[in-house]
């Protein structure tokens, strides 16, 4: 298939990947189910995955089309902030949808950013599980403790203008996705909490819309004392900064 | 502003009622040396009370996740017929 030069999209949706064989292939399948009418490209960003990530994303641009399916690989595993900038780069959406691989983001709710999107004019669509609509699946009783903990004492102290702040799928006006990550540090998901608290800090116009969550379907999930360590120290770096 | 200065403009606040309060003495000094305590204790219960109620509403979505595994099978049919290798992990 022939990519049209130079076409811009309307929505560029940029996938970090590591290990995602075949989580990726099944994402790119359920993001056309469910906007057969959108104008959008998938970017992949993969970073060196050993598995054959990138021989599967070559596969589906035959099935979907090399300018529907941009695979922007990179040598080796470099971090979440400059992989969303590295896929930016190569974006031509007027809108950047930023989502993970491993199917916790489930594309139907794809819909509903862009509708709240265009309703609202947003800045900013974050998808937040701690609504009604909204939910969470897999997590043991220790691992809704640190999470409502942790809001908790986020909420309060930092008042950060979302209810859901290491949730990561998100929608953002390009030139706001640009203007945040040059001015974000943190690595990990404390980078998701700076990006939202430092939406609002700027006086960015921030939205919600429901998710659901099912974690890690195929994978472990993971949070120990030093996930926790982290989450305190990004919340005093966040005081001091913004 | 860096709103850790908020935080402390809400902290010298408190402190400086505090602190006329002592000085006053229009209540029973006694009572008003225990008032940092009252309001530690009284924002521990409200991060408890919040955390609890957070938790006892948490939403959870079972269905989802056998809406999921349907989409998967639905999915993997789809991209096997258009010889996108899908069977192996």
């Amino acid at each position: 298939m022939e990519a049209a030069a130079g076409s811009k999209r309307a929505y560029s949706i940029i996938v970090p990947t590591y290990n995602e064989r075949l989580n990726v292939a099944l994402i790119v399948y359920l993001i056309f189910k469910h906007l057969p009418d959108v104008n959008f490209e998938i970017i992949i960003v993969d970073d060196g995955s050993p598995d054959g990530t990138q021989d599967i994303v070559k596969q589906l641009q035959q099935v979907y089309g090399e300018d529907r399916v941009l695979l922007r690989a990179r040598p080796r595993k470099l971090g979440l902030g400059t992989a969303y900038l590295h896929g930016l780069k190569h974006a031509s959406g007027e809108f950047v949808v930023i989502m993970d691989a491993d199917l916790s983001h489930h594309p139907k709710y794809l819909p509903s950013f862009i509708r709240k999107q265009k309703e609202t004019g947003a800045d900013v669509v974050t998808g937040t599980r701690y609504v009604k609509n909204g939910g969470v699946h897999g997590w043991n009783l220790m691992r809704k403790l640190t999470s409502r903990g942790a809001n908790v004492l986020a909420q309060t102290l930092l008042q950060p203008g979302a209810s859901d702040l290491t949730g990561s799928f998100r929608l953002y006006k390009r030139d706001v996705l640009e203007d945040l990550i040059s001015s974000c540090v943190s690595k990990g998901y404390v980078f998701q909490m700076e990006m939202i608290v430092r939406a609002t800090r700027k006086g960015y116009h921030i939205e919600e819309v429901p998710i659901t969550f099912v974690d890690r379907v195929f994978g472990i999930s993971k949070l120990g004392g030093s996930e926790i360590v982290e989450y305190l120290k990004g919340l005093v770096y966040l005081l001091l900064t913004t | 502003m860096k709103h850790i200065f908020k935080i402390v403009a809400i902290l010298v606040a408190i402190s400086s009622i505090w602190i006329a309060l002592l000085e006053t003495s229009t209540i029973p000094r006694s009572y008003t040396w225990l008032l940092p305590i009252y309001l530690v204790v009284a924002l521990g219960c409200y991060g408890l009370f919040m955390v609890g109620f957070g938790l006892m509403f948490f939403p959870t979505c079972p269905q989802e996740a056998i809406l999921l595994q349907q989409d998967i099978v639905e999915a993997k049919e789809f991209l096997a017929k258009k010889g996108v290798d899908v069977g192996s992990e």
